[in-house]
């Protein structure tokens, strides 16, 4: 390509770009479990209840989760910019980006844990019921236990997911991948930043990928 | 040891409500085998389904160790039902854990040391024969080994009783005959109560000491397997025995062509199948027989002998023939004239 000059590029801005992107991921993806795994299992065992006071429960639980999931996310991010501020004082830069990609995000593992769990074999969980356990017996040793491979699936799309969530949280002022390229890229005109930066996220969503799909393959008993 | 009364359970409600079982009474006694046979949609699935309260019947009691399991709590139904042990036709074992994880499962519910749950399954591994698989995974193993582990994860909070559901009806011919002994073996070993739902003669026939026959959501009869299997009375009885033992179409042609004489269902049942009583008799009277039809089998352990034969001779001299089969402890039934 003509007129590219990748010589320009400061690595060591590249580098702390990285970084910051990375630590986006591995915190906003933990909140994104703590949360996004047992309001999946709510979800799920809310579902199936034949109890009317639990099925409105489930009702209006499903009902916030998607709104939350059909809002895009570059609207919530800014719509949640008060929000940020108040849960960890600014909403701006690597920490001030993570209450929103968790907010964005959890709701959509919620639904990918929920779907895990749909796929348990009801025998199964019938024969556990048959052999006297809890509720909570349940979902510890039965649901999480089979529906594992399905459940590291669901994880390794939500970092996927998180990983182009960052890249949108350039756009008001979060750390990162995202905003070098959005800075350089687009108000700068300095494509070889934007080019490197895009090139780094298609790496990192690769390998992500990679190695949610060995963790499955190593889980899958079937 | 399982009393149930006034069994009623009804899917759904107003017009789409269906009666899977309707004012139905059972009783299972301590240490016996108890077979329940039925077409699918019968309501025999409910049934077993009922005695643990896997599924809660609409109406009645469930009585199992003297306790109406029906007035309990979540907590305390939770604790009797670990004593009562239940296979299934689909194994129903976890996939992502290993034969010694599966059987360690209900162990582990009640929190026992290792120490305790490595010894148990043990046992429970050499019972069921699968010492050298207990690392493997249920894909794994063929059909036969994971009913195994399914009797052996039933076993492992020693039950009263174990409910089985369709234990075999997933499982080939051979596969089954060394289920249903490995099940015989255990009931007389630990005196187990077992209940068995099936849709398979043969089942009943093997291992069951009474059965009961399910039409309908109702129990149309029961009673000792024997007297059921030799003298069934109701039309779905009939026709279960019928399938297992294939008998109508020959002896059907046979009693056509039979005005030469009288035609005489005998049935034999212990020791006297093996003895000679038919032509001992035969030849006092001074009859002729022939041979139209004929089952010597077993039920349980017991052997029986179902012979259709023709008589042919004086009337008088067949009357008495019949007479003295009476009288040396046969059943005989007229057939035709």
């Amino acid at each position: 390509m003509s007129g590219l000059d990748f010589s320009a590029i400061d690595w060591q801005e590249m580098q702390e770009a990285t970084i910051a992107t990375l630590k986006m991921l591995l915190y906003s993806g933990i909140f994104t479990i703590i949360l996004g795994l047992p309001l999946g299992i709510v979800l799920y065992l809310s579902g199936r209840s034949k109890n009317m006071f639990i099925r409105v429960v489930y009702s209006v639980l499903s009902f916030i989760v998607n709104i939350l999931r059909s809002v895009p996310f570059i609207i919530l991010m800014v719509a949640l910019i008060p929000v940020s501020k108040a849960i960890v004082g600014t909403a701006i830069g690597v920490l001030g980006t993570i209450p929103a990609l968790v907010i964005g995000a959890a709701p959509f593992f919620a639904r990918l844990v929920e779907t895990s769990l749909r796929e348990v074999d009801r025998g199964v969980i019938e024969a556990a019921q048959g052999m006297g356990a809890s509720t909570f017996q349940i979902v510890r040793r039965v649901l999480l236990a089979e529906a594992r491979p399905g459940l590291l699936a669901g994880v390794t799309i939500t970092l996927v997911t998180l990983v182009s969530y960052t890249a949108m949280s350039g756009m008001v002022g979060g750390g990162g991948l995202g905003d070098l390229a959005i800075r350089y890229g687009y108000y700068r005109y300095e494509k070889e930043v934007m080019i490197i930066s895009v090139i780094f996220m298609v790496v990192l969503v690769q390998l992500l990928q990679i190695a949610g799909d060995r963790l499955v393959k190593h889980f899958t008993r079937k | 040891m399982i009393e149930l009364k006034g069994i009623t359970k009804v899917y759904g409600k107003g017009k789409r409500a269906a009666t899977a079982l309707s004012n139905l009474d059972l009783s299972v006694r301590k240490g016996e085998i108890f077979g329940v046979i039925g077409h699918s949609g019968a309501g025999k699935s409910t049934l077993i389904r009922c005695i643990n309260l896997l599924e809660r019947p609409t109406e009645g009691e469930v009585w199992v160790d003297g306790v109406d399991l029906t007035r309990l709590s979540r907590s305390q139904l939770q604790e009797q039902r670990r004593k009562i042990g239940m296979i299934y036709q689909h194994f129903n074992l976890l996939s992502s854990a290993t034969v010694y994880d599966n059987i360690a499962f209900p162990l582990r519910l009640v929190k026992l040391s290792k120490a305790q749950i490595e010894d148990k399954v043990k046992d429970l591994l050499s019972l069921v024969g699968l010492e050298e698989h207990r690392n493997k995974y249920p894909a794994q193993l063929s059909g036969g080994q994971k009913q195994r582990v399914g009797i052996a994860r039933a076993l492992a909070s020693n039950p009263h009783v174990l409910l089985c559901d369709e234990a075999t009806s997933a499982l080939d011919p051979q596969t089954t005959d060394s289920i249903l002994r490995l099940l015989l073996d255990i009931n007389r070993k630990l005196n187990l109560t077992i209940v068995l739902i099936t849709h398979e003669m043969h089942v009943i026939q093997s291992i069951c000491d009474r059965v009961a026959v399910i039409h309908g959501g109702g129990i149309v009869e029961q009673g000792e397997v024997a007297k059921v299997f030799l003298k069934p009375r109701h039309d779905v009885t009939k026709e279960f025995i019928r399938s297992e033992t294939q008998q109508d179409s020959p002896l059907q042609a046979a009693l056509a062509g039979g005005d030469l004489g009288q035609a005489v269902k005998i049935t034999f049942l212990g020791e006297k199948t093996y003895e000679s009583t038919l032509s001992h008799v035969a030849r006092g009277t001074g009859v002729n027989f022939a041979i139209l039809q004929g089952t010597i089998s077993t039920i349980k352990d017991v052997p029986y002998g179902q012979l259709v034969v023709r008589f042919e001779g004086e009337p008088a001299a067949v009357a008495s023939t019949i007479a003295e089969l009476t009288a040396q402890g046969l059943d005989v039934e007229v057939l035709s004239r």
